[in-house]
């Protein structure tokens, strides 16, 4: 039981410049789907859309299904840039999202120290961000999103300073709907169950790819990516 | 890779020498007494006249005449309850308006006018119409001292609310914070550090006006207490008066910098 998505003719534009263009795509209900594609394609506005951290210019994103009992915030998205609070210790700032959901101390505390353990940061559950590396303020970020038991999570590159091992772990214990932008291909195929390519600028989908099938490895990717590249190169020398 | 003549190696220099803020109380400490023993010596080797500037120790003595005499007592009261009175009322009201600007974009332009057209006016130049509106009494000091701090603290809290990182902001509506929480949690702490130096700088300004209002309309107060001692040609109670200024300055600013390192010990 959770929650499934579903992008209908999306578009976004900042300003002069379309980021999104008609994109349509379902998001099933407990899969872990890899979004990836030339770099400037619109994956994390996509994600942000998704996330509703943005009001698509036209189209809709709808939610279906239902959240599990335990889940505190329905669609949780990872911050590429940690978002961690500077002011916070490591264990202030997941309990900063824990706060509004009137949990007894005793279970806060508990929850808090379940997703630190989970993500390798017990020992530094007092230190402060400025005191962390990049990869553990990942961590952090990571920590932060599986307190609250999300339904679906979205995932903004969260994962590119974590270890393999650490991150198929982690990937073992989140049973949410999972949706992550990646530049990594690798990660993409082993990690994705789903993996959606996205065109270069103006983004739209160019395949959606299931686990196993031919095109759907490191090198199938590839050739997809590197074409859209070609052709943008060749749409630039023909003006 | 090529074996190279090791002989020849040179260690790697370092260079990122500088520029880290490091605490030197003593040298503080140091600088200030060494600026009055110059000041001391210059005078008992006649390098200016006593007459027009008195020695670091004549003022001690004048102040400890005026401690004893308990007109320093007297002045220094009446002058702190305003200053405090004054400063937090402006400091409060400028926190709160700026708040309100800074977080109501339907409050910002019209916001942001009053305070514009208001800001540059020389606030000492208010002080007579002040005493006409307000009496001669202590309201009038405490509006002018309110008054002159509220601006900056109001214009500090508009752009400490804005340099507060939007994705902060957003991290916090993303996992459900109400609009109170995010400012609770996330603005005011944010913009804490912006907030606790402007509240130095309006400290300052706070003095300032404080003293101007106590010379065109007081009996009482350090600022009167000044003047009155210019008028008598009493350099060194006028100068004890000055250092009694200098000193609620660096208490004012050693408060705020216990406030700071209580606050923000995540820097």
């Amino acid at each position: 039981m959770t929650l499934g998505l579903r992008a209908d003719g999306v578009s976004h534009r900042y300003g002069a410049v379309t980021a999104l263009e008609g994109v349509s795509l379902d998001i099933p209900a407990g899969e872990t789907t890899v979004i990836v594609g030339p770099s400037g394609c619109g994956k994390s506005t996509l994600l942000g859309i998704l996330g509703g951290l943005l009001r698509p210019s036209a189209g809709e994103v709808t939610v279906e299904g239902s959240a599990p009992e335990a889940c505190l915030n329905r669609l949780t998205y990872v911050f590429q840039d940690f978002a961690l609070l500077p002011w916070r210790t490591v264990a202030g700032n997941v309990a900063l999202v824990l706060e509004p959901h009137g949990l007894s101390r005793a279970a806060r505390e508990a929850r808090i120290a379940e997703v630190l353990a989970m993500t390798g940061l017990s020992e530094f559950a007092d230190a402060w961000p400025r005191q962390l590396s990049g990869g553990m303020r990942q961590r952090v970020g990571i920590a932060r999103a599986l307190a609250v038991r999300p339904a679906v999570l979205l995932m903004d590159e969260p994962l590119s300073a974590l270890d393999a091992q650490t991150r198929e772990l982690l990937l073992d214990e989140v049973w949410a709907t999972v949706v992550w932008v990646t530049h990594n291909l690798a990660e993409a195929v082993r990690l994705g169950e789903r993996i959606v390519v996205m065109s270069r600028r103006p983004g739209r989908i160019r395949a959606v790819l299931r686990r196993g099938e031919a095109a759907a490895s490191e090198a199938g990717l590839w050739a997809m990516i590197r074409d859209e590249a070609a052709d943008a190169a060749r749409e630039l020398a023909h003006g | 890779m090529r074996r190279g003549n090791w002989r020849m190696a040179e260690p790697v220099p370092f260079r990122a020498r500088g520029f880290v803020a490091r605490e030197r109380g003593w040298a503080a400490a140091v600088t200030l007494l060494a600026v009055l023993a110059v000041w001391q010596i210059g005078a008992e080797l006649r390098w200016f006249s006593v007459a027009f500037l008195s020695t670091p120790a004549a003022i001690a003595r004048a102040l400890w005449h005026l401690v004893i005499s308990g007109e320093l007592g007297r002045d220094l009261g009446a002058s702190l309850g305003r200053l405090l009175g004054g400063w937090l009322g402006g400091t409060l009201a400028g926190l709160v308006a700026g708040l309100a600007i800074g977080l109501f974009s339907t409050l910002r332009n019209p916001g942001m006018a009053v305070v514009s057209a208001l800001f540059p006016i020389p606030k000492i130049a208010l002080v007579p119409l002040f005493i006409i509106w307000f009496g001669i009494g202590e309201g009038s000091k405490l509006v002018t001292v309110g008054f002159g701090v509220f601006f900056p603290m109001a214009i500090s809290t508009i752009a400490a609310v804005d340099a507060v990182p939007r994705n902060l902001i957003r991290m916090g509506q993303s996992f459900g914070l109400s609009q109170a929480a995010v400012v609770w949690r996330i603005v005011l702490p944010g913009a804490l550090p912006a907030l606790l130096s402007a509240m130095r700088i309006t400290a300052a300004t706070a003095i300032i006006l404080l003293v101007a209002a106590e010379m065109i309309g007081a009996e009482n107060g350090i600022g009167a207490f000044v003047l009155r001692a210019g008028n008598l040609y009493d350099i060194d109670a006028l100068m004890a008066g000055i250092a009694v200024l200098s000193l609620i300055g660096l208490a004012a600013a050693r408060l705020i910098g216990l406030a700071e390192r209580a606050l923000l010990k995540w820097r």
